[in-house]
């Protein structure tokens, strides 16, 4: 599903949060977003998702006509439901599911949940679960509408490093594997420039650039954008590393 | 994957889990009817004259051979039976729909001034008179079913000044109890004593003006509520995970609430019309119905309504065997087992549900 975001704005009372904003997400393409806190990137997953009101257009073009389903993962993680983990997941499909349960529902759950090693969390309440485990059970949910525009306010704030990689690596495995459009809101530069495509720099509600991650993470934007000095280097497989020196 | 602190665990196959709560609920749902049963025999039975449970037992699924015992069973103890547990279906259900549309555990038609504006509409029949063209045994009921009505659409109309978020809701319902509190105690005060004991007995609660005919209204009205909500059962549950989720997934949040204040009133309303105002069981309901078959809505609300049929035809049981020769209004029960019962069952239960 190819996204296009034309001129987009967006206003909570006297606050803009956006001002007139062009992008583009292609589909089989991880789109990272980055910018300062504040800086509109959840104002503009949600304006995607159809949640805030707007004012501009955006215009999805399914490939071969497929129908638009989007798995929003918002940033909020918090759930004290007595709800258990299957069930939180189960209504990723809400859309589809019936008084009765389909056994392809469960199916679906079962894959999504084994996918993200959460089987044998099935059974747990929300409530009982620490901050990352819900995190990764709200991205279970996400998955399991089988979307195929999968939009991530920010997914791994409450992870692990090594879960933070593994995440990231199924993101990226999925979007590339089943062509999905990913638009993912990230904060860690050095896990942007490694997964994503693509990405988006935004401060204070516009689009400061955008591009192949070597093209756009560089020390002038990161001195502009987030005010912080920063080493760029390369790691031994390649990767763009960055090394925040201090704040300018 | 395998690093989320629940190594060795292994995968549980979802299928059987989901089958397992299935089975839950169904369990669940079944003892609650079989209690329902018990208890509705040995509410028949106890009474003024203590019929033998037996006989009552065999009248009530009509096998009787006693025609006294006929006679005192269908005319008088069972449409208050059944009154009482409709009345507590009706109270349990709107319970549950209210702590979920508002995901807060405090929430009820008594603790947000649903029942208090009811309250206020069946004094101010009693005190001003009659203001509709009704018979005052009917004017009663319809003010009070009108002004619980009024009492949702207030709570509403106030939480939707500021987007309608459910702290918005909760705090609009707590200015109307106060408000309808207020306006209870001013005409009170201008009532003459006649009137103002008829209130007072009112705002207790009684079964005792229980009817066939006002069953048949409370039963009818449970017979579209339910089945309306069962409809919405995944979108209601989908709130509990909070407003932003919930329209992430596709719900349309504010007409899901529209809906549901709609029919919360018309439960309310009917409960309280006919038996005046009952604190208690529409909180306490739909907190063991949760820690028996959690969030679920499926299971939920249909169990909220259950334990709220059994908690009001146990306290129904009790009003009439606390103090020998007299019967204590249902209003006064509730809260009196209810309480030392809920504070029990919030400290045993292990997990935190809200």
């Amino acid at each position: 599903m190819k996204v296009r975001i034309e001129s987009l704005s967006v206003r909570y009372g006297a606050t803009t949060a956006l001002a007139g904003l062009d992008l583009t997400a292609e589909p089989a393409e991880v789109l990272a977003v980055i910018g300062p806190n504040g800086s509109g990137k959840s104002s503009l997953i949600k304006a995607v998702a159809g949640l805030v009101p707007q004012q501009g257009r955006i215009v999805f073009e399914a490939e071969g006509g497929a129908e638009r389903r989007i798995g929003y993962m918002p940033q909020d993680i918090s759930s004290r439901a007595a709800l258990t983990v299957l069930e939180a997941v189960l209504l990723g499909r809400l859309g589809r599911l019936g008084l009765r349960v389909k056994p392809e529902d469960l199916a679906m759950a079962q894959g999504v949940l084994d996918e993200l090693d959460l089987g044998s969390l099935a059974g747990r309440y929300l409530g009982e679960l620490s901050g990352g485990q819900r995190q990764l059970v709200f991205l279970a949910q996400a998955l399991a509408s089988e979307p195929n525009l999968l939009l991530l306010d920010e997914p791994i704030s409450a992870l692990d490093i090594r879960h933070q990689l593994e995440v990231m690596q199924i993101v990226r495995r999925l979007t590339h594997g089943r062509r999905l459009t990913t638009i993912v809101i990230l904060h860690d530069l050095n896990i942007a420039a490694r997964f994503a495509d693509r990405i988006a720099v935004m401060g204070r509600g516009r689009l400061v650039c955008h591009g192949a991650p070597k093209a756009v993470i560089e020390p002038a934007m990161v001195a502009e954008v987030f005010g912080v000095e920063a080493a760029m280097s390369s790691g031994p497989d390649g990767a763009l590393i960055v090394t925040p020196l201090r704040a300018v | 994957m395998n690093a989320t602190g629940n190594q060795g665990a292994g995968a549980a196959s979802v299928e059987a889990l989901y089958a397992r709560l299935a089975l839950r609920r169904r369990v669940v749902l079944l003892s609650g009817l079989a209690a329902i049963a018990i208890s509705l025999v040995l509410d028949v039975a106890t009474g003024p004259a203590l019929l033998p449970i037996g006989a009552v037992a065999k009248s009530v699924f009509g096998l009787a051979q006693d025609r006294t015992i006929d006679a005192i069973v269908w005319a008088i103890r069972l449409p208050i039976a059944f009154v009482a547990l409709a009345v507590g279906a009706a109270l349990g259900l709107s319970g549950g729909i209210m702590q979920t549309i508002l995901n807060n555990p405090l929430a009820s038609s008594y603790t947000l001034g649903v029942s208090a504006g009811a309250g206020f509409g069946a004094a101010l029949v009693i005190v001003l008179g009659v203001a509709i063209p009704l018979p005052e045994a009917w004017a009663i009921p319809t003010m009070a079913f009108l002004f619980a009505a009024l009492a949702c659409g207030g709570v509403y109309a106030i939480g939707s000044l500021r987007g309608s978020s459910p702290e918005m809701l909760v705090l609009g319902g707590i200015a109307l109890l106060f408000l309808f509190q207020a306006l209870l105690a001013l005409l009170q005060f201008v009532a003459s004593p006649e009137a103002l004991q008829q209130i007072v007995f009112w705002l207790f609660g009684s079964l005792q003006k229980a009817s066939w005919s006002k069953l048949w209204i409370i039963v009818a009205v449970l017979a579209v509520a339910l089945p309306l909500l069962l409809l919405d059962a995944w979108r209601l549950t989908a709130l509990k995970l909070g407003d932003e989720r919930a329209r992430g997934l596709g719900v349309d949040v504010s007409r899901l609430r529209i809906r549901s204040f709609a029919i919360i009133s018309a439960l309310t309303g009917v409960a309280v019309a006919f038996v005046g105002t009952i604190g208690f069981v529409g909180l306490v309901a739909p907190h063991i119905a949760r820690m028996l078959v959690g969030e679920d809505q499926r299971g939920l609300l249909p169990a909220s309504a259950l334990f709220g049929a059994l908690l009001l035809s146990l306290s129904s049981i009790a009003s009439k065997t606390v103090l020998p020769g007299a019967i204590v209004p249902i209003g006064i029960v509730t809260s009196l087992i209810g309480v030392p019962f809920f504070v029990w069952l919030v400290i045993r239960s292990r997990r935190a549900f809200w």
